[in-house]
């Protein structure tokens, strides 16, 4: 089967000026190929650069050397070299992305945080409402705090309705950073349930889960990865 | 919505501006498509606002073009078009969104006036018609209609703000220009406004350029950002990626700048 | 033609009082003016016997025109007898000599202050109106430079702005006087502060129209026969005033009337603004003015 992510030769290296331009390589020469079906688990220790790699794919994070290739269905993207608005629509129709917590925006209620993505589609307002309560209802969060702007909740709270608005759109590749992070069993076990669900309708994911139940549970395979030495200036 | 398909709807190649010696910018090429919003941001005397100026054809560049895409006559250099024509495409493809109301209202017409006059100003005799385009747009940017037949210098400066860019969308405008719009503004008066200038952009499918020095707003707003520095622009690139992963040491000692809360 | 020598009468003074090269600048700008109608024609506005706001500039171009062969009438608010217009005959009768004349139909040159007469101009007359401001666009606009590019750009959709706030606030066009009128199918010009009842005499008027602004230095014509448009909405078309009362003493129904005050119990009656013209009426009817009225 044709992967839908094809990470060749990816190198990072950051370089803090602030700090006297002290450079901190962090991922270097990395090769990964993920298909549709899969869900590949990256695991390693705290600064190996699993979140790194995750936000280079999605091209949060620039590279220094190596290919991001992603397939969209018509044609191939180097993420590492496309122009921005060609990332952007990535963004929407074939790259999702979920982080470990929720970048609130005063004002804009819960709602309409999570059928966003959809109205941004093209989808219709009533339609992309529908699908945002079905997600909501089954990550446990309570109908009286739909009209809420999440700024107020828990962190439990703002992590299912991130996690909503990332997975409320069928994209052919996932990104998951910590998806269950400050969840509790119930809701950890519907977040797995629904990854589950997703990867068995063919969708490829690459995820950080710290909890090995949740990464048993959702991954076909397990790429290893190791932090670097710091390199001083 | 294919991106390769698509032309830019300004151009704009190796801009530059001298002010006697000193270049207010220097030597700026960027591209800005339809659909997106391009935040141009940097320290005061950066440039920014001498190249929003520039590019938005209210200030003649020193060097360099700047061409837009027009309706029907394909891409035109701004400053080689008749002054007639500029200004045309000033009120009707074009919004300009100034920081300060009073320099994008006229104080002494009321708010349905202020927004009936752009309608007027291409052709619209019909009165009744007139006031009914004046109160949908007041409603879109949530203003009171009960106070369309007010004067803008009894309106808080939220309100002001709203009505400047009602008067600037009504004409169904492909460009907004905008300079530090939510500059000045009380911080919950800030919140709402760029909530609505989000719901605006995304539902007219507008292409925005928005100088701001704010940060915050820029992530809020912005698809693409421009730093600048003394005239020049030292890194460009998707927002998020510019404020998460700065390159360039006077991007990162102004991103580790801001205040958190 | 007579000599222009002074003669004791004008008591030194040149023809018209202005001398003759200022007049051949005032006319050279009269005749810009002509060629473009309804334009704005700057002139070294020159200083005279009284003070601005008082006529200055109807008086240059009135001055500049004049010749000893023509017939002159002023008027102010319609009447012959009120005293800018007494005034202003006095000096153009003491420095030119010319013959004067209280009615319109022998006129060939006519200074008006806010009034167009009621009698029909012919071709051959000229009417010279006093303005006090001469740009439209002032109320909305104050910088010159950008009203002058409005001009000549034809950006005029804000003139409308005017009439819009009028309705929004009045239900309907409030503005009763120096109504904007568009001049040729081109340029917005200020009709100076006649009555809106007046706005259509001036539209493919027989006779030249020359408006003179002395504070604000500026000529502006309306050749004969041209069009002259007043500004309006669709769903509120341009309408002019009407009385219920006629002319207590001529009995005209279709003249612009005052309305006078004739004690301190409200009595009032309403009588014809054109002097000249309710006088004429009253002679054709060969009645007393008090009988008139039927």
């Amino acid at each position: 089967m044709t992967p839908i992510l094809s990470v060749n030769g990816i190198s990072k290296t950051f370089t803090l000026h602030t700090q006297g331009s002290v450079r901190l390589p962090v991922l270097a020469d990395i090769d990964l190929t993920v298909a549709p079906g899969e869900c590949v688990a990256l695991d390693g220790p705290s600064g190996a650069g699993k979140s790194t790699l995750l936000r280079c794919i999605y091209g949060n994070y620039r590279v220094d050397q190596g290919e991001i290739l992603i397939d969209d269905g018509v044609e191939t993207v180097d993420v590492a070299t496309a122009p921005p608005r060609r990332i952007i629509e990535l963004r929407q129709l074939t790259v999702g992305y979920v982080s470990q917590f929720l970048r609130v925006v005063p004002r804009v209620s819960t709602l309409d945080v999570v059928s966003e993505p959809l109205r941004m589609l093209g989808v219709a307002a009533d339609e992309a409402e529908d699908r945002a309560h079905e997600i909501l209802t089954r990550l446990r969060i309570p109908e009286r705090l739909w009209s809420i702007p999440p700024a107020t909740f828990s962190g439990g709270e703002q992590q299912r309705v991130n996690v909503a608005r990332g997975l409320i759109v069928s994209m052919p590749l996932l990104l998951l950073d910590e998806p269950t992070a400050s969840l509790d069993i119930e809701n950890r076990d519907t977040v797995v349930e629904i990854i589950c669900e997703k990867v068995d309708k063919g969708a490829a994911v690459v995820g950080i889960f710290h909890d090995p139940e949740v990464r048993d549970a959702v991954s076909t395979r397990t790429l290893e990865m190791s932090p670097m030495a710091l390199v001083a200036a | 919505m294919t991106a390769r398909d698509e032309n830019p709807i300004l151009r704009v190649s190796s801009l530059t501006k001298n002010y006697g010696k000193i270049a207010g910018c220097r030597d700026v090429s960027l591209d800005i498509w339809p659909g997106e919003v391009l935040g141009i941001v940097g320290e005061s005397g950066s440039g920014k606002t001498t190249l929003l100026n520039c590019i938005s054809a209210r200030l003649e560049p020193t060097m360099g073009t700047v061409e837009f895409q027009t309706r029907t006559e394909g891409m035109v250099d701004l400053y080689k078009m008749s002054e007639a024509s500029r200004r045309m495409l000033m009120r009707t493809d074009w919004g300009f969104v100034h920081q300060s109301p009073r320099d994008g209202l006229r104080m002494s017409v009321s708010a349905g006036g202020n927004i009936g006059e752009r309608l007027m100003a291409v052709g619209d005799r019909h009165y009744g018609e007139i006031r009914e385009a004046a109160s949908d747009w007041l409603e879109k940017v949530e203003f009171d209609l009960g106070r369309i037949d007010h004067m803008p210098s009894t309106f808080s400066g939220g309100m002001q703000q709203r009505l400047q860019i009602a008067r600037n969308l009504v004409n169904g405008p492909r460009l907004v220009f905008m300079d530090e719009p939510t500059g000045g503004l009380d911080v919950s008066v800030q919140a709402r406004l760029l909530d609505l200038l989000r719901a605006l952009v995304s539902e007219l499918k507008l292409s925005v350029v928005i100088v701001t020095h704010d940060l915050a707003v820029a992530r809020l707003l912005a698809d693409r950002l421009m730093v600048m520095r003394r005239g020049e622009v030292v890194e460009t690139g998707l927002t998020d990626q510019v404020l998460d992963d700065p390159q360039h040491p006077y991007t990162q000692l102004l991103v580790s700048s801001v205040l958190q809360p | 033609m007579t000599p222009l020598r002074s003669s004791r009468s004008r008591r030194g003074y040149n023809f018209a009082y202005l001398d003759e090269h200022t007049k051949r600048m005032i006319r050279r700008s009269i005749l810009k003016a002509v060629a473009v109608p309804g334009y704005q024609v700057p002139f070294a506005s020159r200083e005279m016997p009284l003070p601005f706001g008082w006529g200055t500039g109807g008086i240059q171009v009135t001055a500049s025109v004049l010749g000893p062969d023509d017939v002159l009438k002023v008027i102010d608010q319609g009447a012959d007898d009120t005293t800018n217009a007494v005034s202003i005959r006095a000096f153009f009768a003491r420095t030119t000599n010319v013959r004067t004349t209280e009615k319109t139909s022998e006129a060939t040159v006519i200074q008006t202050r806010h009034r167009i007469p009621e009698t029909p101009l012919i071709e051959g007359q000229i009417l010279i109106y006093q303005v006090p401001i001469p740009e439209p666009l002032r109320w909305l606009e104050p910088r010159e430079a950008e009203t002058r590019k409005m001009h000549a750009l034809e950006e005029y959709g804000s003139m409308h702005v005017q009439l819009y706030e009028d309705i929004a606030k009045y239900g309907h066009i409030s503005t009763s006087y120096d109504y904007p009128v568009i001049v040729n199918g081109r340029y917005l010009m200020r009709p100076s502060p006649i009555p809106k009842f007046d706005n259509p005499k001036m539209h493919r008027n027989p006779a030249l129209q020359l408006f003179g602004a002395g504070r604000e230095k500026r000529i502006y014509a309306v050749p004969p026969y041209t069009d002259v448009k007043s500004l309006d909405f669709e769903d509120y078309p341009f309408e002019i005033q009407r009385w219920e009362e006629n002319c207590e003493i001529c009995g005209a129904d279709d003249t612009f009337l005052d309305e006078i005050v004739t004690d301190d119990q409200g009595g009032r009656m309403y009588v014809c603004s054109d002097s000249d013209y309710c006088a004429e009426r009253t002679a054709a009817a060969g009645k007393i003015p008090s009988e008139a009225a039927e």
